[in-house]
């Protein structure tokens, strides 16, 4: 095989990776933080028997398992593209991170479809006891999901533990620093925070746009004050968690932040913080900046007139691409303070009793709806593309990881997943703003057994 | 000693078997899916895996994902070799997946969720059924990674384990159906028992009969002391297994034809067992050369023993919850 039909693989394998671990992470963002928000809704019906909090079960219930069905596919996808596409790196790095993978599978994706049966399908046949069990073993199985693949992929990031054998393979050495790598707990609190958010302002855009169509009933006005709760106490945390990442990216990953900040040039005393322009990687400047002196250090070193290395002091070779990293990155930022805003907002307007009535707010809160979406990726992409050229950082290259595969074989499926993902998912995309457009029931559904005859039959 | 990558390699088999029982009548139904006769018999096909069909499939990712783990060198050598296979298998899965759901959501759409489970699900067991014909077809190694085009795994001899394995799975969904319906739909899938067994049965004979000369290997194998005791002991347990299942067949059994039937699928995995071992990838890889280093075998091996246990039993527990025949009055949406 010659040269240039491998790198012509490699490209077409990235965007084939980045197109589908997109379109994947799109769904769990959205399933963790559902998961959790029907646990809680479960749990209040049985603690307060308050009808409203069933009814708002059933009514997420059906767009959490159009949603999951999604997730579930998608990552079934995601886990065999290791071979298929990267295969080299499987090899490579398999012994380190493949028994984590395997840890995943075994601790959290069982328990999530064992029990997802019965808590979509089977209130009716267990009782409510073992129904809320199977309800947070659900939520619980998302979480575990979620802690075992970001170890993985901060194992990428921050490398730990490990030897390399006679065959150039990662081997592990210690389990607990491989796991527990540097930027770990950091990058997994921070998603889980993503995912929340993401779900709460889905929740509080829907609640918002039945508020506008004045479908005011208990189910919509009780969605939107749990949404706007967890906007006003979630955000904060978040973009604390996020600061502090950045202080672990600074320590870890250099070259990144330098490429998040825009920072092309040293400065020995104080580098400013530049909100906005446009990065020049020709020329190594960033255009039309707007900057504030000095603020940069503040932020990463916690000093006025801390020195601050940049871009120039890594070979060019070794550099992501600054633009992609630069935009994401100020994506991110902006949704976050826009959620923060929301997040008061809401709260000055629930202290004067207007959370119901600020029909402002409610278009805001449908503008932010999908942001969360919008936030995930642009982080990801930060994370992601502001660790290259490394797929394990500062040891593999990503050029280094590829399959033995021709690139008409990898050009032809990319195809196929992008035809097959905008209809397949465009499609449940399409039928849960449909279940969303629908108000949620309210009052006593007939077909249910109440919560009382459970308690009678379990007496019996 | 048992070597940790011995044990492993029973581990995957086992859960590659698993997940052949499992989604094997899962798919099967999406086979049998345009052969019944009314809106509501779909209904109630589906609805009798509908609880159950994400566990089914996750055993698949616990196979790749733990060939991942515990055999790093013939999962990244296997991949690239069955490339088309896989990704044409993904892609037929995530048809038939959202179908379960997306089904529910339209009615006038809803004939295109239903092409898109009976498509999906025939086309995903096609590809397995040619993904395992190119394993035992033997898949060439250099220097640590596949050494062969991509398209080698077509061959008429693939071509034909595809075939028996979507004829092996329709005879799972059947007798599933058998089990777990009523009335005229069951009729009807019992009355397809019969043929689907003797058409798998037959597959089963041809592929038997092909594989030893797909590699010296095989025939050493087979037609060697011991190897010549199973070749002449496998036919029969076959035989006799498809008898009992016609017998349960006759006298209107529920669960005796399908517990035939994986017990005929358990026969022929065992049979390609034998013929593997001590392979991972005829003839090029043995199990112990691709495995990992023994300090990630033996850390997901304190999972895989812990844990595989309680999964089995709550899934287990799951399919007791939804035990019975399917009501064709319950929805479940
Ligand atoms: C932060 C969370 C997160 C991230 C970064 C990923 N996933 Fe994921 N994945 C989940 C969180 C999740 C989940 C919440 O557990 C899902 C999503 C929705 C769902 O149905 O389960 C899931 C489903 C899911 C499934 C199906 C599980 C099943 O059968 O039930 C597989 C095989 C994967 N994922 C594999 C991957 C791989 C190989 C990834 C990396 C490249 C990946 N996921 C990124
Ligand atoms: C789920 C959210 C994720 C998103 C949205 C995402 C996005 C991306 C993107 C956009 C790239 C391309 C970078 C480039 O080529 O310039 C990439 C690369 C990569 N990511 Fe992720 N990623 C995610 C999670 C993960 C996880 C959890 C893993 C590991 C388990 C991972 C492993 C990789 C690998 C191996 C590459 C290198 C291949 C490549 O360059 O395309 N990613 N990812
Ligand atoms: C406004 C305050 C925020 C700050 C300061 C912040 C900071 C960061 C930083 C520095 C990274 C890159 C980490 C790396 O080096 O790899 C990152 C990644 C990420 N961010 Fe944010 N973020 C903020 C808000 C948000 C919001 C509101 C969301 C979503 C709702 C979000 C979702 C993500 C995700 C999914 C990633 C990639 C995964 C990871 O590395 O943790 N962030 N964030």
């Amino acid at each position: 095989m010659n040269l240039f039909a491998n790198f012509d693989a490699e490209i077409l394998a990235r965007i084939q990776f980045a197109f589908t671990v997109s379109f994947h992470i799109i769904f769990p963002a959205f399933s963790i933080g559902l998961a959790s928000y029907l646990a809680v809704l479960n749990g209040l019906w049985l603690w307060r028997k308050d009808q409203t909090y069933l009814n708002l079960f059933n009514y997420w219930k059906k767009i959490f398992a159009v949603g999951f069905a999604m997730g579930v596919v998608s990552g079934i996808v995601m886990s065999y593209q290791f071979g298929t596409n990267w295969s080299t790196f499987s090899d490579t790095a398999g012994p380190v991170i493949g028994p984590l993978m395997a840890y995943e599978v075994m601790t959290a994706f069982f328990l999530e479809a064992g029990f997802l049966g019965i808590m979509l399908f089977g209130r009716e046949r267990v009782g409510p006891g073992l129904h809320m069990m199977a309800t947070a073993m659900v939520a619980l199985g998302t979480l575990i999901s979620a802690t075992w693949i970001l170890s993985v992929n901060s194992w990428m990031q921050t490398p730990a533990g490990f030897d390399i054998n006679e065959l150039g393979q990662f081997v592990p050495v210690d389990w607990w620093s491989i796991v527990f790598n540097p930027s770990f707990p950091y990058r997994l609190i921070h998603m889980v925070l993503a995912a929340y958010l993401t779900t709460a302002f889905v929740v509080a855009g829907v609640a918002a746009w039945h508020l506008l169509c004045r479908n005011r009933t208990a189910e919509v006005t009780l969605m939107f004050s749990m949404a706007m709760w967890m906007a006003v106490l979630v955000t904060p945390l978040q973009i604390v968690a996020g600061d502090l990442h950045g202080l672990n990216t600074l320590e870890y990953q250099p070259q990144k932040v330098m490429a998040m900040e825009g920072h092309f040039d040293s400065h020995p005393e104080g580098a400013p913080l530049i909100l906005f322009g446009i990065p020049n990687e020709d020329e190594k400047r960033v255009d039309y900046a707007i900057a504030i002196p000095k603020l940069s250090s503040l932020i990463l070193k916690h000093d006025l007139n801390a020195p601050i290395d940049g871009l120039d002091t890594i070979p060019d070779e070794e550099e992501p691409p600054i633009a992609i990293v630069f935009y994401s990155f100020r994506v991110m930022l902006a949704i976050g303070f826009a959620m923060l805003g929301v997040g008061l907002w809401s709260l000055v307007q629930r202290v004067r009793g207007r959370l119901n009535e600020d029909r402002w707010l409610h278009r805001a809160s449908i503008l932010l709806a999908p942001s969360g979406f919008v936030a995930v990726l642009a982080g990801w992409i930060t994370t992601e593309v502001g660790r290259q050229p490394y797929t394990v950082y500062g040891l593999m290259r990503t050029s280094e990881s590829l399959s033995q595969v021709d690139a008409p074989a990898v050009a032809a499926s990319l195809v196929a997943f992008i035809v097959v993902y905008f209809t397949v998912f465009g499609a449940g995309t399409f039928y849960m703003l449909r279940l969303m457009g629908k108000a949620p029931k309210s009052g006593l559904q007939k077909t249910q057994k109440s919560l009382e005859f459970y308690s009678m039959a379990e007496a019996v | 000693m048992l070597e940790l990558s011995t044990i492993w390699a029973g581990i995957i088999a086992f859960a590659v078997l698993t997940y052949v029982i499992l989604d094997g009548f899962d798919l099967g139904i999406g086979i049998l899916f345009p052969f019944a006769k009314t809106d509501k018999d779909r209904d109630v096909m589906m609805n009798s895996v509908t609880p159950v069909w994400d566990g089914n499939e996750t055993w698949l990712v616990m196979g790749g994902g733990g060939l991942f783990a515990v055999f790093p060198l013939a999962y990244s050598v296997v991949m690239p070799a069955i490339y088309m296979p896989v990704v044409t298998m993904l892609l037929a899965l995530v048809f038939r997946g959202v179908a379960f759901e997306y089904r529910w959501r339209t009615v006038r759409g809803r004939w295109l969720w239903d092409v898109a489970f009976h498509g999906g699900s025939t086309v995903a067991a096609m590809c397995q059924g040619i993904a395992l014909g190119a394993l035992v077809q033997g898949i060439p190694v250099a220097d640590r990674m596949y050494a062969g085009g991509w398209w080698d795994w077509l061959t008429p001899f693939s071509l034909l384990t595809g075939v028996a394995l979507v004829i092996g799975y329709g005879l799972l969904g059947a007798t599933w159906l058998n089990m777990k319906t009523t009335g005229g739909i069951q009729r009807l899938m019992r009355s397809y028992v019969r043929p689907l067994m003797f058409m798998t049965l037959g597959l089963i004979g041809l592929v038997s009969l092909l594989t030893p000369f797909q590699d010296p290997i095989y025939l050493v194998r087979w037609f060697s002391w011991p190897g010549v005791f199973f070749s002449a002991f496998v036919p029969a347990v076959v035989v006799l297994i498809a008898w009992m299942l016609d017998r349960g067949l006759k006298m209107q059994r529920d669960y005796q034809p399908f517990f035939c039937a994986i017990a005929l699928f358990i026969v022929c995995f065992i049979g390609i067992g034998i013929s593997f071992y001590p392979y991972m990838l005829p003839p090029s890889l043995t199990i112990a050369e691709s495995a990992a280093p023994d300090s990630s075998l033996a850390f997901a091996l304190v999972g895989a023993v812990t844990l595989l246990p309680v999964i089995l039993a709550y899934t287990a527990y799951t399919y007791w919850v939804f035990r019975g025949k399917i009501d064709p009055e319950e929805s479940y949406h």
